[in-house]
């Protein structure tokens, strides 16, 4: 017999996990227990295939390398609807082939540069592809790229305009301190931190392009602790991850109401599922594992240094890290490579992405000189650590600073810092 | 962020190839320049290719015209997500000065086909936006959200409606109804918060008010973490003893063996609150708050067990008689 006492999921008491209706039944908790249903079966099966495997649960990197460098090449019509998010694909790619440790040859490496440069619009930040007009969140796209393929060359980042980067950035700045995604586009937290992490990275965050943003990002704090796209909306995963590592970026932690925010964070974590939901009483979803699961490692950083809190640990974020990577290995790899949202969901770059940053994220718990690696299953499921903020591997981050650190602000800016 | 599903194939009903459509043949089309070696490239149909084509060749000429209005319809249709597109048809509309009325007709076929996307939801906002004209904007968003009660774009759309052009009114009893069927749609809670922060404001009396119908809520479904929330939520710029009503309410579910972590939770921020204002019988204060802590550690939250010995470290050593500061 395999031991199972490794495993929350297989614990005895597990079943009393099940969501509490409290005999009272609505459409959120019949949806809810459905899931709960179709998880439950992933951790069933899994229970009798550790029989057979003792190395249960398996990261099956070999498939999802295959999905992934496939997906860099060429995809299928079907992917027409993301004809605007191409460098989003080339992101979500990479990003996962750096988890993975899988090398980039150089020659490849230059060819998605290029495109990228193809992407760049000649007023400056990037499109969703070859002459379509410039938007933020493929301008965080490109940007984030070619950090990562610096680790090839660092010739990509010749790439970049830096100087028509920053007026794009200004010019997409709105008065309320916040960011247009694209002229005349939406307006919200989005936009704010990919102009925040893009300015960063290229070293060209001045005074002037960050003064009062915080103050919008403030303003999408809810009562419920995490942030919304917008004031006024509900808190949610995606854009509370935005929120709080935008204020990392401008050195304005101070504006968050920390312990409202780690509570929200630290009750979206499924109960049974072990994975997160964006929201109160919504359903899980593999692709917030990165945009929750980051935010521990945030918070932890903020409360280490700025409040130097002695009570917090040495060893562990505050979320149960054995249980999303139970969630992530078990329910959420797709039988023909590639991760999903949830069990019976159909398999995406996106969600690839996101379930292998948050599945870094729980085996890895790195606080200054400390670390400590919880690795569940077979040894060889270990990534490559994250900066959570930038998402991007640690390396990827230094690539850009010791490129963009030494260079001065583009002359339109130079004096307005 | 990502709102397709790559699964699904586009349909292809009775169209019509450029080489047949006379009205075309004097603009060239212009081939999407992937440069010489492109990656993720997306095998398109010969449809999606040929309208693109054509489509930055109206661009590339800023032509603005009844055929390149129709043009972006198609383009949208074959790709919703694509705002350069969308950027472009209102630049027509408004060049040609279009009836706007019909704009609207159109988006809403759109936005129910495609109900999670950003660019649609936003080229309706800026046709509003033109129009001055919300008549039909609250009842769209209702429709909306009767298939899918927490779309954070119909949601966003709604409150942007409701705030530019002050329809405060009816809301809360729009708000009300939707609780009344799910009780925890977070989303109908947070849309209570909105309203009551933009109009009358949590004052004493709407803050007991708004306590008694969470907690009706509470009693109904004590698991329940929206109403806990809210109830919460009520508070945020008070304490909770200001409201002394509050922990006593704790207390009576907790002693009715009530177990939720909510509850418990709620109990904690109580004392923790007590602590913080000083109040008597500090260390038996500080000793139910941390085994609060600890039963939901232990018992009633595990999967928290980190974050719920945090807490009570960090009250302990807060608040404890055996913290090295206090000596």
């Amino acid at each position: 017999m395999a031991d199972t006492s490794r495993f929350r999921c297989l614990s005895p008491l597990f079943q009393s996990l099940l969501f509490k209706d409290d005999d009272c039944p609505t459409n959120t908790s019949i949806e809810q227990k459905a899931v709960e249903e179709s998880v439950l079966k992933c951790y069933r099966t899994f229970r009798s295939s550790l029989d057979i495997y003792p190395d249960m649960p398996f990261l099956d990197r070999e498939m999802h390398t295959d999905f992934l460098t496939k997906g860099l090449q060429t995809l299928s019509s079907s992917y027409e609807c993301l004809d605007s998010s191409r460098p989003w694909l080339c992101y979500w790619i990479l990003h996962s082939l750096e988890l993975l440790e899988v090398i980039i040859p150089e020659e490849r490496a230059l060819a998605i540069a290029n495109f990228l440069g193809k992407c760049q619009d000649p007023e400056g930040g990037f499109g969703g592809g070859p002459m379509q007009f410039p938007h933020l969140a493929p301008t965080y796209a490109a940007v984030n790229a070619l950090c990562i393929l610096a680790n090839v060359t660092n010739k990509v980042f010749d790439v970049i305009n830096r100087e028509k980067l920053y007026n794009y950035l200004m010019r997409m700045k709105t008065k309320e301190g916040a960011f247009k995604m694209h002229d005349g586009g939406e307006v919200d937290i989005r936009g704010v931190y990919c102009a925040v992490s893009v300015a960063r990275l290229t070293n060209i965050l001045t005074k002037e392009l960050s003064d009062g943003v915080a103050d919008f990002i403030t303003r999408c704090q809810t009562y419920e602790g995490g942030f919304s796209g917008y004031p006024g909306l509900e808190a949610h995963g995606g854009y509370t991850f935005c929120g709080i590592a935008a204020l990392v970026l401008l050195n304005h932690t101070e504006r968050c109401d920390l312990r409202s925010l780690l509570r929200w964070t630290a009750n979206r974590q499924t109960q049974l599922e072990g994975g997160f939901q964006g929201r109160t009483n919504k359903l899980v979803d593999g692709c917030y594992s990165f945009w929750q699961g980051a935010t521990f490692p945030i918070v932890h950083m903020i409360m280490c240094t700025d409040d130097d809190d002695q009570n917090l640990s040495a060893e562990r974020w505050m979320f149960h890290q054995e249980a999303l990577q139970e969630y992530i290995l078990i329910c959420c790899q797709h039988s023909h490579g590639g991760l999903i949202d949830k069990p019976g969901k159909a398999r995406d770059h996106y969600h690839t992405c996101y379930c292998l940053s948050g599945l870094s994220v729980a085996q890895h718990f790195i606080g200054g000189s400390l670390s400590n690696e919880i690795i569940i299953g077979n040894p060889q499921n270990r990534l490559r650590p994250v900066q959570p903020v930038y998402n991007l591997s640690l390396d990827s981050v230094m690539m850009a600073q010791k490129y963009f650190g030494s260079l001065k602000l583009p002359s339109g800016a130079a004096n307005k810092c | 962020m990502s709102e397709c599903n790559v699964d699904d194939a586009a349909s292809n009903e009775a169209w019509v190839p450029f080489k047949d459509r006379p009205e075309w043949r004097d603009l060239k089309p212009i081939p999407q320049d992937d440069g010489p070696d492109p990656v993720v490239q997306i095998a398109y149909s010969e449809q999606f290719r040929e309208v693109y084509d054509y489509f930055r060749a109206i661009i590339a000429a800023d032509e603005k015209s009844e055929r390149a209005l129709s043009l972006t319809k198609e383009a949208a249709e074959l790709n919703p997500a694509n705002y350069s597109v969308w950027n472009y048809r209102r630049n027509i509309l408004q060049e040609l000065n279009k009836d706007l009325k019909e704009e609207l007709k159109y988006i809403s076929q759109v936005i129910e086909d495609n109900p999670k996307n950003y660019q649609v939801w936003h080229h309706r906002r800026v046709i509003v936006e033109w129009l001055e004209d919300v008549t039909d904007e609250l009842k769209f968003t209702e429709k909306i959200l009767k298939e899918d009660a927490k779309n954070y774009h119909a949601w966003q759309h709604r409150q942007w409606c409701i705030q530019q052009f002050s329809l405060w009114d009816q809301e809360l009893d729009y708000v009300d109804r939707l609780l009344k069927e799910d009780l925890r749609n977070n989303s109908a809670w947070n849309q209570r918060h909105f309203i009551i922060k933009n109009t009358t404001g949590y004052t004493d009396e709407i803050i007991k008010k708004e306590l008694k119908y969470s907690q009706d809520f509470i009693r109904k479904a004590p698991n329940n973490e929206s109403a806990w929330n809210y109830m919460k939520g009520v508070l945020q710029e008070r304490k909770l003893f200001d409201f002394p009503g509050v922990l006593e309410f704790c207390h009576e579910l907790y002693s009715k063996q009530i177990r939720s972590p909510f509850l418990i939770a709620c109990m904690i921020d109580c004392y923790e609150e007590m602590l913080e204002l000083g109040k008597p019988k500090k260390e038996e204060t500080l000793q139910k708050a941390t085994q609060l802590c600890n039963e939901l550690a232990e018992e009633h939250d595990t999967l928290r067990r980190e974050y719920w010995q945090y807490i009570a470290r960090s009250l302990a050593s807060k608040y404890g008689a055996d913290v090295s500061g206090d000596s």
